[in-house]
């Protein structure tokens, strides 16, 4: 690894950064180069350390030591101001938009135009935003309030904000993880047109394909460190992934074709309303067998929340039937829901499928705390508890081993999920629903839940798997449903399934012109 | 070593007693500033909580208001309910214990039961309205709470001054019947034979005599305790703990969140319930009195929830430590004529510190790691 | 008939103005993100304030202004628990209603030899209609304070700082976003600190008024509950100044209703119609008001770099 001298040929170097967080290094002496008006992509697994990297470079964290030069010039780097001053950008993964404003207020925020009296005069900005948007192509309707748009458009005018402020290193965050193909695609002229226009580009990604894509260089972090700088043409895919794991990963997911049993799950032309009493699922009908995985794959905001959540009866069904080995269970209760054998991994693991300052052996009896032996006679039984923990502690290796007792908010995000699938499975559900299992983990733990899935099909159970990735839906998933607008609109079997068809589906596209593709 | 330091100021022992003295030096500092001694004031509040057999057994019978209400909080606390409504809930107690035990005259064994057991459905009744408009309609407990509060208060009023049950020439009404007393020995103590026996025993004598003597504190703590079993034993208990820490994962779970709030606001107001109606049973002078603001037993129940963590038992001793600063305060007015509110700024300050004072752990841990590591390189 | 419309609308106007304030206060302290439950303990101090200061220096004006500094005081002490010291809200405003009260009483005893009361200030606060022009008309019960055009000025002025200027802006998004707010290069904590000290000024204001244009002296039960009552009219206004002020209108309207009922023909017990105000506060509550619309942020601390 060559040692590259600080000059005003790079937009951003750092050196030797490094940060501490609650006992652990998540960076160690990290450096960082990136070219003026390059496409760079810093490379890394979940936990890595690439946010935090970037998080110091915009001045929301200090780092605990190192160095930032911009241009060739040191800086130091307080808060995001000095940062929006060094003309760096950044779209998080998280949008920072407030869901109740416009998209113009959102544009403006912190940088208002403004009259006497501080009132403001959006007219002054409109000006400067429009020359923005149609530079760049972006069809934007800046009155509408940001909750009404899509997340593809979210992510543009999170865009349109760095722009907005003069931002000549703009940085993304893992940009892909919520769009459709085609958004993607999108996405990759607005990158494109960038670097015509001389700006600086750094993308923050775990997904191989989008850098060769997208970008010249690329920096590899592992567990907070530094592993190498290389330039993206003349790398193979499998030979970046091995840089970023640190050893031989197989890309692709082994599996056997399914053998379908009988009907166990069906839906029949539910529909569901949202929180603001709009019909959300419309008509939807769709029927499992045991044995099989379906993916539901679609953008975020199709249904699939109000779909899940009529599923295990948090929400009412206007109209429809849910039947799960013959019976109906719509509209009854969660937990009799439960009681029919249906259990849930669900996607937001913090808000929705554990209590963080709850033990992790009160967290393991979380959906069976009713159930005998946990509880007799109305008493919560402790010692069966105990027990119970420490046999799926060693069944599925949760770290640490001693971890019974600590609060679930200590262990890492990794162990959290294992904790919640080994939970959700020791029910031995007929039905399992998987939302998003492998969000936010690292490639060894999403290998390890692929396989348990794909485990638990092979013992004659029925999977339905709803996730944003459409990786992951290609990968597992024997029979792929696509849900656009509160509707299946379309169906396909594995084989039959690619990237283009259900990408145009997820998109709003026909059904007729996706089996074109 | 200095690892286990941080472990030892974290536990909530640690946590409380630093509160606690940060509240004795804020109140020192400030009675300093107003002109009076420090060290005298604080001198009159050891003493007159402990120099007599009298002033503690009068601190414990004060307290047992303050636990009640304090676990009615604590319990609400850790269902994820605000119970500002104790106060409420207190005043409706007292009324309809002050009612029943004037209207009906049985045998202590069964008015007994029966003044104590109307009092808590009045307590429970008006929490249960604050959790089924929660539940039901999602209005904020807060807000039905505080309206509560006062028509309680106006309903105290109304009872006071009804022609059936008021004392002529007087604010209150008329005490309830004898019978639906809980004090110990009452009659003895004051008969001939019984004042005799007295006579030559000074600390029972004082402890008897001079006090509203009653076993109502063995009973709350045997409440605090069964509270305690409740909360950490049951699978009730479990279920009210997820719904209050997380309420869409119990939801997940299939727990029931919302009969959940209401269960919880009815045992929260029957707790608050039975604390009004020792005080009509326990102490004089068994009747009420209209109000002209509120007497604060649920406020302060606030407190004691506060400052004992929301632990059923901390509560016991939370509660004793309230009862025996309030009692202190009255002497410190009588005695230096310093104002007896500097107990009030005390026990503010108190929560206050426990506010904020969990985060210096905390803070403390971190600084620590991040010199360690950095050592390390 | 005219002049019972006539008391109603005075006392209507005179009992809300001071919630008013508070309720101001506590409608910007939220909008940024930190509940005020303290309201209470700030107004009392703002009473004492006001009534201490009016009485010795003679200028109810200056009385009013310590009484908004002495609530900014306290106001400070809770922002620095609830913004610095991540310390739960609730919690710390309990604090500051436990401090307020005891702190007021122990001063009015400190400063009035031993009396919990203080001694009446000299001049009250101005009324705009000037009572001795009206006195033998039939106007003689209209009496507007000076504080309810204050109260009305500051509603006023609040709505248009927060939705028509750019620091309303930030201080609504701070209150849903703070994150948002902190990666625009705008500070979290100086906008909060702001806007709690502002909410804590509001409410002794809101305490000043009551002890120099309503009963011109500090008793002990000066401020009971009006604290309390304006918390409620936050959330009962749904977070907007002008559903606030609605609020604290209505609920000034029922007590006049209860004197005027009371001062009728029909024989009804005070009590039960001092129970009127809260009994249709509740019945409001269920009529119109369904699942509140908090700040999404409110209440929740700040850490730099959360999400």
């Amino acid at each position: 690894m060559e040692n590259i001298e600080i000059s005003d040929k790079f937009a951003v170097q750092m050196r030797g950064i490094t940060k501490i967080f609650n006992n652990h290094r998540a960076l160690d002496f990290v450096n960082l180069d990136v070219k003026k008006g390059e496409t760079h992509a810093i490379l890394g697994e979940n936990g890595a350390g690439k946010s935090t990297l970037m998080n110091i470079l915009y001045g929301i964290y200090g780092a605990d030591s190192g160095e930032i030069f911009i241009n060739g010039r040191p800086v130091d780097i307080k808060n995001p101001s000095v940062a929006i001053n060094h003309g760096i950008g950044m779209v998080h993964q998280h949008f920072m938009l407030i869901e109740k404003f416009s998209v113009m207020q959102n544009i403006i925020l912190g940088n208002e135009t403004t009259d006497k009296f501080g009132v403001i005069n959006t007219r002054k900005a409109r000006k400067k935003v429009q020359e923005i948007i149609s530079k760049y192509n972006m069809n934007i309707d800046l009155k509408k309030k940001v909750r009404n748009i899509s997340v593809g458009t979210q992510q543009k005018v999170e865009i349109l904000k760095a722009l907005y402020r003069g931002a000549e290193i703009l940085i993304l965050d893992e940009p892909t993880a919520v769009l459709t193909p085609y958004e993607i695609e999108e996405l990759m002229n607005i990158i494109k047109n960038l670097k015509q226009d001389n700006k600086t580009v750094i993308i923050i990604t775990h997904k191989l394909k989008e850098i060769k894509k997208s970008s010249e260089t690329c920096t590899i972090i592992r567990k907070g460190k530094f592993i190498d700088r290389v330039d993206v043409i003349g790398q193979t895919e499998q030979n970046l992934a091995q840089k970023m794991v640190g050893r031989e990963v197989k890309l692709q997911v082994n599996k056997t074709p399914a053998k379908p049993g009988e009907k166990i799950f069906e839906i029949q032309n539910i529909n569901v309303l949202c929180d603001r009493n709009l019909k959300t699922v419309k008509n939807l009908s769709l029927e499992l067998r045991k044995g099989e995985i379906y993916g539901l794959a679609g953008i975020e905001g199709n249904g699939q929340k109000e779909l899940l959540e009529a599923i295990i009866g948090t929400r009412k069904v206007e109209s429809g039937k849910i039947i799960m080995n013959n019976s109906e269970i719509q509209n009854t209760s969660t937990r009799n829901v439960l009681d029919h054998k249906i259990s849930v991994i669900h996607e937001d693991r913090h808000k929705n499928s554990c209590v963080l300052s709850m033990s992790v052996a009160d967290n393991m009896i979380l959906t069976k705390y009713s159930k005998k032996p946990f509880c007799v006679n109305n008493m919560l039984n402790y010692e069966e508890r105990d027990k119970f923990t420490e046999k799926l502690i060693q069944d599925y290796d949760i770290r640490p081993s001693n971890c019974k007792n600590q609060k679930i908010r200590n262990l890492s995000g990794g162990n959290q999920q294992k904790l919640i699938i080994a939970r959700e499975i020791s029910n031995d559900p007929d039905l399992l629903i998987a939302v998003q299992p492998t969000r936010g983990l690292d490639v060894g733990a999403i290998e390890y839940v692929h396989k348990i899935l794909i485990k638990l099909r092979d013992q004659n159970k029925a999977i339905l798997l709803i996730s944003l990735e459409l990786d992951e839906i290609l990968d597992i998933s024997d029979r792929i449903g696509v849900i656009y607008d509160g509707s299946i609109v379309g169906e396909f079997s594995q084989e039959m399934a690619n990237e283009n068809n259900i990408g145009l589906l997820m998109a709003g596209g026909k059904t007729n012109e996706a089996q074109d593709n | 070593m200095k690892h286990r330091i941080i472990k030892f100021l974290k536990t909530p022992f640690a946590c409380t007693f630093m509160a606690v003295f940060f509240g004795f030096m804020v109140a020192c500092g400030i009675l300093l500033v107003t002109g009076y001694s420090a060290s005298y004031s604080m001198a009159i509040i050891f003493n007159s909580i402990f120099a007599r057999p009298k002033f503690i057994i009068n601190v414990i019978l004060k307290s047992v208001p303050v636990i009640l209400t304090g676990l009615s909080v604590a319990f609400a606390f850790k269902s994820g309910l605000f119970n500002i409504g104790a106060e409420g809930q207190y005043i409706i107690s007292t009324v309809v214990s002050v009612i029943t035990g004037i209207i009906f005259d049985f045998h202590p064994v069964i008015q007994i039961p029966l003044v104590i057991i109307s009092g808590m459905l009045a307590g429970a009744l008006l929490g249960s309205i604050v959790g089924y408009l929660k539940s039901k309609f999602g209005i904020h407990e807060v807000l039905t709470s505080i309206m509560l509060n006062w028509i309680a208060l106006y309903t105290c009023n109304y009872v006071s001054m009804c022609e059936r049950f008021h004392k002529p020439d007087s604010d209150g009404t008329y005490m309830i019947n004898p019978s639906g007393y809980t004090l110990v020995l009452n009659n003895w103590k004051f008969s001939e034979s019984g004042r005799e026996f007295l006579k030559h025993n000074f600390i029972l004598n004082d402890i008897i005599l001079k006090t509203d003597f009653n076993l109502n504190f063995i009973f709350c703590v045997i409440i605090c305790v069964l509270v305690w079993f409740l909360i950490y034993k049951t699978k009730k208990g479990y279920e009210l703990r997820v719904s209050g820490l997380n309420p869409d994962a119990a939801r997940n779970a299939g727990i029931n969140v919302e009969r959940n709030i209401i269960f919880t606001m009815v045992i929260s107001g029957l707790l608050s319930g039975l604390a009004g109606a020792f005080t009509v049973t326990g102490t004089s002078s068994h009747n009420i009195q209209t109000l002209s603001m509120f007497e604060n037993y649920g406020f302060n129940g606030l407190s004691v929830a506060l400052i004992s963590g929301s632990s059923p038992i901390g509560c016991i001793f939370a509660g004793l430590l309230f009862s025996g600063l309030l009692y202190a305060g009255q002497s410190l007015q009588y005695k230096i004529g310093a104002p007896s509110e500097i107990i009030n700024i005390l026990i503010g300050v108190i929560v206050f510190f426990v506010a904020i004072i969990r985060i210096v752990p905390i803070l403390l841990n971190k600084y620590l790691e991040r010199e360690e590591n950095l050592n390390v390189k | 008939m005219l002049s019972n419309i006539l008391i109603a609308i005075s006392i209507t106007l005179m009992y809300s103005a001071p919630l008013t304030l508070a309720a101001i206060g506590g409608v910007i302290s939220e909008k940024c993100g930190v509940v005020n439950i303290g309201i209470e303990g700030m107004m009392s101090i703002g009473a004492l304030a006001g009534a201490t200061v009016g009485y010795f220096t003679g200028n109810a004006w200056l009385g009013l202004l310590c009484a908004g500094i002495s609530g900014g005081l306290l106001a400070l002490l809770h922002a620095i628990a609830s913004i610095n010291f991540r310390a739960d809200q609730t919690v710390s405003g309990l604090a500051i209603n436990l401090i307020g009260p005891g702190l007021a009483i122990f001063l009015s005893k400190y400063f009035f030899d031993g009396a919990a009361l203080s001694l009446p200030v000299p001049s009250k606060l101005p009324k705009i209609i000037n009572t001795k022009l009206l006195q033998d008309t039939k106007f003689a019960n209209f009496n507007i304070d000076i504080s309810v055009i204050l109260a009305l000025i500051i509603v006023l002025l609040t709505w248009f700082i927060m939705y028509k200027t750019k620091w309303g802006l930030r201080v609504r998004a701070t209150g849903e976003h703070p994150a948002a707010v902190d990666t625009l290069g705008v500070s979290v904590y100086k906008i909060r600190y702001f806007c709690v000290i502002i909410s804590g000024i509001l409410a002794g204001l809101g305490g000043g008024t009551v002890t120099l244009a309503i009963i011109s002296q500090f008793t002990p039960t000066a401020i009971s509950g009006q604290g309390f009552i304006a918390l409620a009219a936050v959330i009962f206004g749904k977070w907007r100044p002008f559903g606030a002020y609605f609020a604290c209108l209505l609920f000034g309207f029922s007590q006049a209703l209860v004197v005027i009922l009371g001062g009728g023909e029909i024989n009804i017990s005070s009590s039960i119609l001092a129970m009127i105000p809260y009994v249709l506060t509740i019945i409001v509550l269920i009529l119109f008001v369904g699942r509140s619309s908090a700040p999404k942020a409110s209440g929740i601390p700040y850490e730099k770099g959360s999400r």
